[in-house]
């Protein structure tokens, strides 16, 4: 890691929060103390050991973490060029990147005495995960999610069930994840004395893009020992999808400082990224703007109104994106581009006839674009690719795109 | 002097509180809101809240996020809205009106081709939910130098360490949230509320209006009683929601703005 901080891209965001012009506090005022409560208390736990120990603990022995480093021989073989690693977060507990953060966060909430615990959530995997861990601690758990996503994703709103969540659909709106986060943010504002939000991704309002960028990071410190271990050197690219942008900011953020690494964020492109905007790509096809506590790039019309975007992956399903990784962009250090929804399915399929592997349709995206690029590199070439989640839940909406019928 | 400090100051001279009240602009559509709002004057409102729609207005209740979805369905915009402001000044010269809205279709048009065009309507003042303290260089500081009020958000979780805060940069009045809530929600309590606003006063020596959780002419008049005015939005909506003609929603508005401007212990 490099000792020269004054040219580190690892140092933001700055005391107001921001990466750039992007990021910063847009909460009303009767968040706003609770939200430096916050940042105070993150401040403190950040720099102490017990915390930190705890978490390693739990990481260790609840989520079974370190995930795997997995060389990918079939898969780098078909493609027939770069050698192709694949960050195995989709065999953490509860199937995804989502409570490496959840934990953090549930720790700081018992820190700060709070007793009541809310969520959003898109494909059910950061609700999940929320569910699964407010049920180890005991403490009470509502998440909300679009009524929308309530329904392509039944198995997830079970699980939480089970673990003893309240779900509520959220029919406000589209019925998606950005619907959901408004009434998560509605339910704060009125329950804000013992309610702990617990975002789910690198966005909201300062300190939770760097808050839970810094609790993901642990995949990207991982891969960089696993990768001197199994290469002795470091990657020459590495790629993960964005919705929201939390697992792609856990993998980039420890190799920011690394100029070789090569740094691609993948967006959904839904339908194709045009102007009929049936799309999730917030960077490359949205602009600046403001929302959900934060500035960064958002899908939106010439009046400034959110547009609902489109994917076939719930988990990608959001009109923003994290402010990290909006400032990555405008500054050039990592490349951001879109893939549709037909080329992720076919990534799916992919993965599963080379590997033995079912990945999430969110990783799919990913994989789709190591696809791509792939081919026309040297055999030298190492990729790293965050299989951030693993596709159970998404076998029926891959059998319904397909045109096959299953039955429960 | 500015309209909204005039204002004040005649409602103290005559010993009268403030009735504020709430509309959304285009809501139902165009038409209906236009003749609803250049009629609220008439209907003793003593400032105009003109409601800026917005997709995703996360400090509100469905009864005003539902009026936003009709607004824009109608195809209200945010130049729309200021078109509507500068015919309510032409008609009504005299009468504070404010926007109040949520901050990204303001900056999708530019801060300055904002302000520039909000002055130009004759618009007073700005509440603008999601811009705390905080983010004060956004539109506070450069609202302030062109000219209009930027009106503060206090709120019950407004604690004397954080009073500052919301004190600087205050101007026109402070509006205060009198529950942790949605707008719409739960009533508010005279009782509870008014030590925040003799607390809000004195940190920031503004008038402070209080909203939130008000719906009759009763409860305007217990709130007005220990604040100096009473905002009333969701009730409003709330007629105007259920399709009631423009004059019928404004007589509703008069007994409300009656409640407001009762003496304490009169009947409303």
């Amino acid at each position: 890691m490099p000792e020269d901080r004054v040219n580190s891209y690892r140092t933001g965001p700055d005391e107001r929060g921001r990466f750039g012009q992007f990021g910063g506090r847009f909460v009303s005022e009767t968040l706003m103390p609770l939200i430096l409560d916050l940042e105070a208390e993150w401040e403190r736990a950040k720099e102490d050991p017990a915390f930190w120990a705890e978490m390693d603990d739990l990481w260790t022995h609840y989520v079974g973490r370190p995930s795997p480093l997995y060389f990918a021989p079939r898969l780098t073989e078909r493609l027939g060029g770069a050698k192709i690693y694949l960050k195995r977060d989709e065999l953490n507990h509860t199937g995804a990147h989502k409570i490496n953060n959840v934990l953090g966060q549930i720790l700081l909430a018992r820190r700060m005495g709070k007793t009541r615990i809310i969520a959003e959530t898109g494909a059910g995997q950061h609700g999940v995960a929320t569910a699964t861990v407010c049920a180890k601690f005991g403490l009470q758990c509502v998440v909300y999610m679009g009524a929308h996503d309530v329904e392509r994703q039944a198995p997830n709103v079970f699980r939480m069930r089970l673990l003893g969540a309240t779900v509520i659909p959220v029919t406000s709106g589209r019925g998606t994840l950005k619907d959901a986060m408004n009434d998560a943010l509605r339910d704060w504002v009125t329950n804000v004395r013992d309610t702990f939000y617990c975002i789910g991704t690198v966005a909201g309002p300062h300190p939770y893009p760097a808050m839970v960028r810094d609790f993901q990071s642990i995949i990207g410190r991982e891969v960089r020992w696993q990768m001197e271990q199994a290469e002795g050197r470091l990657p020459d690219t590495i790629v993960a999808a964005i919705g929201g942008g939390s697992n792609a900011m856990g993998l980039f953020h420890p190799f920011l400082d690394d100029p070789s690494v090569r740094i691609i964020g993948v967006e959904a492109g839904g339908k194709g990224v045009d102007d009929r905007m049936e799309h999730c790509a917030s960077l490359t096809g949205g602009r600046p703007g403001v929302l959900h506590g934060n500035k960064t790039y958002l899908l939106q019309d010439a009046d400034g109104q959110i547009l609902e975007g489109y994917s076939i992956s719930a988990g990608l399903d959001y009109p923003g994106i994290g402010p990290e990784h909006a400032w990555l962009r405008d500054i050039g250090r990592a490349e951001y581009v879109a893939i549709t929804d037909a080329e992720a399915l076919e990534a799916f399929q992919v993965l599963c006839a080379t590997e033995g592997i079912i990945p999430a349709l969110e990783p799919s995206h990913a994989l789709a674009h190591v696809m791509k690029i792939a081919p026309g590199l040297p055999a030298d070439h190492l990729i790293v690719m965050n299989l951030c989640g693993r596709g159970d839940k998404d076998i029926f909406t891959v059998a319904k795109a397909l045109g096959v019928e299953v039955r429960t | 002097m500015t309209r909204i400090a005039e204002t004040f100051g005649r409602l103290g001279r005559e010993g009268r509180k403030a009735f504020v009240a709430y509309v959304m602009a285009g809501d139902p559509d165009p038409e209906t809101a236009r003749e609803i709002v250049l009629g609220l004057p008439g209907a003793g409102v003593d400032i105009v809240e003109l409601g800026v729609p917005f997709t995703d207005p996360m400090a509100d209740g469905p009864t005003i996020q539902l009026a936003g979805q009709r607004a824009l369905a109608a195809g209200q915009t945010l130049r729309g809205t200021l078109d509507l402001a500068a015919e309510f000044r032409r008609a009504h010269p005299d009468v504070p009106l404010v926007l109040m809205g949520y901050y990204n279709p303001i900056f999708s048009m530019g801060v300055e081709a904002f302000l520039g065009a909000a002055r130009e309507a004759g618009v007073d003042g700005l509440i603008v939910v999601d811009l705390p303290p905080e983010e004060d260089e956004e539109l506070a500081l450069p609202a302030r130098a062109a000219g209009l009020d930027f009106i503060r958000l206090a709120t019950p979780t407004t604690d004397d360490r954080r009073l500052p805060a919301v004190a600087a940069n205050a101007s026109g009045f402070v509006y205060y949230v009198s529950i942790t809530g949605i707008t719409g929600a739960a009533a508010a309590d005279p009782e509870a509320v008014a030590p925040d606003v003799a607390r809000i006063r004195a940190a920031t020596g503004l008038p402070v209006v209080v909203g939130f959780g008000i719906r009759t002419p009763e409860a305007a008049r217990a709130i007005a009683a220990v604040a100096d005015g009473a905002v009333v939005g969701s009730a409003i909506v709330s007629e105007v929601a259920q399709g009631r003609p423009p004059a019928e929603v404004l007589r509703f508005v008069a007994d409300l703005a009656r409640g407001a401007h009762a003496e304490a212990g009169e009947a409303a």
